[in-house]
């Protein structure tokens, strides 16, 4: 086990720096010179566009930029934005912590209730309350976040009063919850699917038979034998999810004006700061292999047969 | 049985869920009651600055915003942009060439300092230095001895730490020597660039630039970077700009569309640009509360006369393709009465401002179809116009292409670059097909600045490469008039034979759609679109 987890960590090394540098390539390759276009449609002063590269370091040759940045990066710095000249690092610790926050919200909201629904529509196939669940994944599913969104805040803050319609500065946690919900639903939809299939198939098996056959309490045959076995393929959309949902907020944080990671890339893309998209596609990555590595490990947890040495 | 009660289940979560995020809207709502109007901050959505607050490196619009907030320079602008004096006691010339600043007696930074005439001269000199590299070091070219502290070539060392032009005379007076005269030039002292800078700047002004100190109407509270910026109102200010208002919070909106949400709750004052999707309605949202004024910029399409298109073109052809395009309805339809449609290359506001007595502006499809004719048509029968995706232009640059081959039978296609900063690099490098999207926000407002920063031969701006020798002669006879109101009559005569010669075709000018909330009174704009936020009351 032990073995495992270090090697897989170790194998995260090369799977990072490969990432990051596929990331700097296309940032250098994109049209258009972040420094330039800071002046507009202004006279730009070339002696002062070269000086301001040669502070950033912008006048290096690609490899140069991407093994300074590298070796930066092993001690904690992540360079310096272009226009505010603002380290990379406080940029990105601004931004994190709501995204986080959010993208956990969901994550549970995802998995408490998608579990469930699943569970309850699956264990009565093709019943009313199973068609039901069709029916309403095929519309979280096919109405897209914006339009969720939009609704939401307009049914929640402007029909009912119940929330303001934007996440306040604060960012309490009371305030994410409309929007985790959002964010979330589409996975929603995914997660009572996944569910759904595997526990209706899962509960033709020969175990569940004998389980109940065995004579066992049925809280018990499907809490413990048929979740457990039912678990894998929704924990392994789960793990991915997690990344998903931090990365690609930016609509959801855009309707609810939250100034989390994804808008931070999203600015930082039209603004050709490279350093910045650099940084949070690599933190991003990071969760990635992470979430994977624990996913992994849930399956031996879940089915005792899978084992790592 | 079960279903029952799983469905109980899930109902009791979508409360809990609700009742938790009710909790937050009382919260967030408490310091927003019971205020009376000295001791409430109005706030307003302008983003987060994209450097840090230095007058000198500065030169877009949220930036902008708290730069005039912080600071007061020497004059600014009234409505129909005449001089107003903010800090300046005086400004006088006898030759146009050297000027004399006096200023207001007893001023102080927000740090106690006194704001004396070397805040002044020390400051620009900073600013002007080529090793400081500031955005904005060239608007302090025409000053005797600019190419000493910033020389034209690449890599060149500065000659000299202070501009020769400039000598502090007392306490209170400084003198400016430009290199040429210019009768505008107390025109170009009212760009925010301007301002004074206290000593304590000049030991670490990356650190001034994150915790700014003006002389402005406001000082600086705080930043809470990409969210918030917060200023408060200086009590020993003595200009006639005088906060209203305890202060002011620029509010970070990631979209427009929530920006408005906010202020249709009552969680934002005011909102400086109503978004394209709420633009149909925002009219009845706030009644009388509603904003929408011209101010002086204007949009164009610029023909690149090194293009295949537009190369040793007859100007007729060009004047036809203006009358191909149906300003009214592209105006009213497309644009949602965003801008009004242009009668001329100098937008309202500034100085000089007038309609020109033609009808290149005006649709007429015959005529259009004629001018392009009778002009040698159009190479390949076809136009382009770039611009950039991420600006909201697609929508009208489909309008206007669809409304010159409707008129005239061209081929039009817009040539859409993905950003900004890839939409400038195919003008800086020549390399527009035919014709790109300009858009000019007066820096000062004169007629001139219209004209001469855009069709000049040597003009910077001029990326359509116009040049006419009669145009740059006429200009250069303009600059050398005798007093303000002459150059100002000159430029007017330089408009009208711009329309013999056509440098571009005026589209529209622009029109800011705003508004504000219940809670605030004397909500204004400015000659170039900016909230006066010093003269906004509570209610």
């Amino acid at each position: 086990m032990g073995h495992y987890v270090a090697r897989r960590l170790l194998q995260m090394i090369p799977v990072f720096i490969g990432s990051t540098a596929l990331v700097f390539l296309m940032m250098y390759a994109l049209p258009g010179d972040p420094v330039r276009a800071l002046a507009g449609e202004q006279y730009s002063d070339p002696v002062q566009i070269a000086a301001l590269k040669a502070e950033l370091g912008l006048d290096q040759p690609i490899w140069l930029q991407y093994w300074d940045y590298l070796t930066g990066l092993v001690q904690g710095d992540f360079g310096r934005q272009i226009a505010s000249g603002r380290p990379v690092a406080d940029v990105i610790a601004e931004a994190w912590p709501v995204t986080v926050q959010l993208a956990l919200f969901a994550l549970v909201f995802t998995t408490v209730v998608g579990i469930s629904l699943g569970v309850i529509a699956g264990l009565r196939p093709n019943s009313l309350r199973d068609r039901g669940l069709l029916l309403l994944t095929l519309v979280l599913v096919s109405v897209p976040s914006f339009v969720l969104g939009r609704m939401a805040q307009y049914f929640f803050a402007f029909q009912l009063d119940l929330v303001e319609p934007n996440v306040s500065l604060d960012e309490s946690w009371t305030e994410l919850l409309l929007p985790a919900t959002v964010l979330g639903a589409l996975s929603l939809a995914y997660v009572a699917r996944l569910t759904r299939t595997s526990v209706a198939e899962n509960l033709r098996s020969d175990y569940i038979r004998t389980a109940i056959a065995k004579g066992l309490p049925r809280r018990r045959v499907i809490g413990v034998h048929l979740l457990r076995n039912s678990m894998i393929p929704v924990v392994t959309y789960l793990g991915t999810d997690l990344g998903t949902l931090m990365a690609g907020a930016v609509v959801t944080e855009g309707i609810f004006n939250i100034h989390g990671i994804g808008n931070l890339v999203f600015d930082a893309l039209g603004h050709r700061e490279g350093s910045t998209v650099v940084g949070v596609v690599s933190l991003i990555v990071v969760v990635y292999l992470i979430c994977s590595l624990l996913v992994d490990l849930l399956y031996a947890v879940l089915d005792p047969r899978i084992r790592y040495a | 049985m079960r279903g029952a009660n799983s469905a109980k289940w899930l109902a009791g979560a979508i409360v809990v869920a609700l009742a938790a995020t009710a909790c937050s809207s009382g919260d967030g709502g408490e310091d927003e009651g019971s205020e009376s109007s000295k001791t409430r901050y109005v706030s307003i959505n302008v983003g987060e600055p994209q450097k840090g607050i230095i007058p000198s490196d500065t030169n877009e619009s949220n930036g902008g915003y708290i730069l005039d907030a912080l600071f007061a320079g020497l004059l600014t602008f009234d409505e129909k942009g005449g001089i107003e004096y903010l800090n300046a006691e005086s400004i006088s010339t006898e030759d146009s060439k050297t000027w004399t600043v006096k200023l207001k007696d007893g001023w102080k930074f927000h740090d106690g300092t006194p704001v004396t005439a070397e805040s002044y001269v020390k400051a620009w000199n900073w600013s002007a230095h080529v090793d400081n590299a500031q955005q904005n070091s060239f608007w302090f070219a025409d000053i005797a001895g600019y190419e000493d502290v910033h020389p034209a070539k690449e890599g060149a060392k500065a000659k000299a730490d202070t501009m020769s032009g400039l000598k502090v005379v007392d306490d209170t007076t400084f003198t400016i020597e430009l290199s040429a005269a210019l009768p505008y030039y107390e025109y170009k002292l009212g760009y925010s660039t301007f301002a004074p800078l206290p000593e304590a700047f000049f030991s670490d002004p990356k650190a001034f630039g994150e915790k700014p100190v003006g002389n402005g109407p406001y000082e600086f509270e705080k930043w809470d970077h990409k969210k918030l910026f917060q200023v408060k109102a200086y009590a020993d200010y003595k200009g006639s700009n005088k906060a209203k208002n305890a202060g002011v919070q620029y509010k970070a909106y990631s979209t427009p569309e929530a920006a408005y949400q906010d202020l249709l709750s009552g969680n934002l004052d005011i909102i400086d640009q109503v978004g394209p999707t709420d633009l149909a309605k925002y009219e009845q949202d706030l009644g009388d509360r509603a904003i929408a004024k011209p101010y002086a910029a204007i949009q164009t399409l610029v023909p690149a006369f090194y293009s295949k298109t537009f190369k040793d073109v007859d100007p007729k052809v060009i004047q036809g393709l203006s009358m191909a395009i149906d300003r009214d309805t592209i105006t009213k339809t497309v644009l949602q009465g965003t801008r009004t449609p242009a009668d001329g290359w100098v937008a309202p506001g500034a100085q000089g401002k007038q309609t020109l007595d033609t009808d290149v502006f005006k649709y007429d499809p015959a005529k259009a179809k004629k001018l392009i004719k009778d002009g040698g048509g159009i190479p390949g029968n076809k136009v382009f116009i770039q611009y950039n995706t991420d600006g909201g232009h697609a929508e009208w640059v489909t309008a206007v292409c669809n409304s010159i081959t409707k008129a005239t039978g061209v081929a039009c296609e817009g040539d859409a670059k993905p950003d900004f900063a890839t939409d400038l690099e195919a003008r800086d490098n020549d390399e527009v097909k035919s014709m790109y999207r300009g858009g000019w926000l007066g820096d000062y407002p004169l007629n001139g600045n219209f004209l001469k920063e855009l069709y000049h031969t040597d003009a910077e701006s001029n990326n359509g490469r116009f040049s006419n020798k009669e145009v740059d002669d006429a200009m250069a006879a303009a600059d050398a008039a005798k007093d303000l109101d002459s150059y100002v009559k000159a430029y007017q005569e330089v408009e009208k034979d711009l329309l013999n010669y056509m440098p571009s075709i005026p589209l529209w000018f622009y029109e800011m759609n705003g508004g504000h909330g219940e809670k605030v009174d004397n909500v204004d704009i400015d000659w170039h679109g900016q909230y006066k936020l010093y003269d906004v009351t509570a209610k």
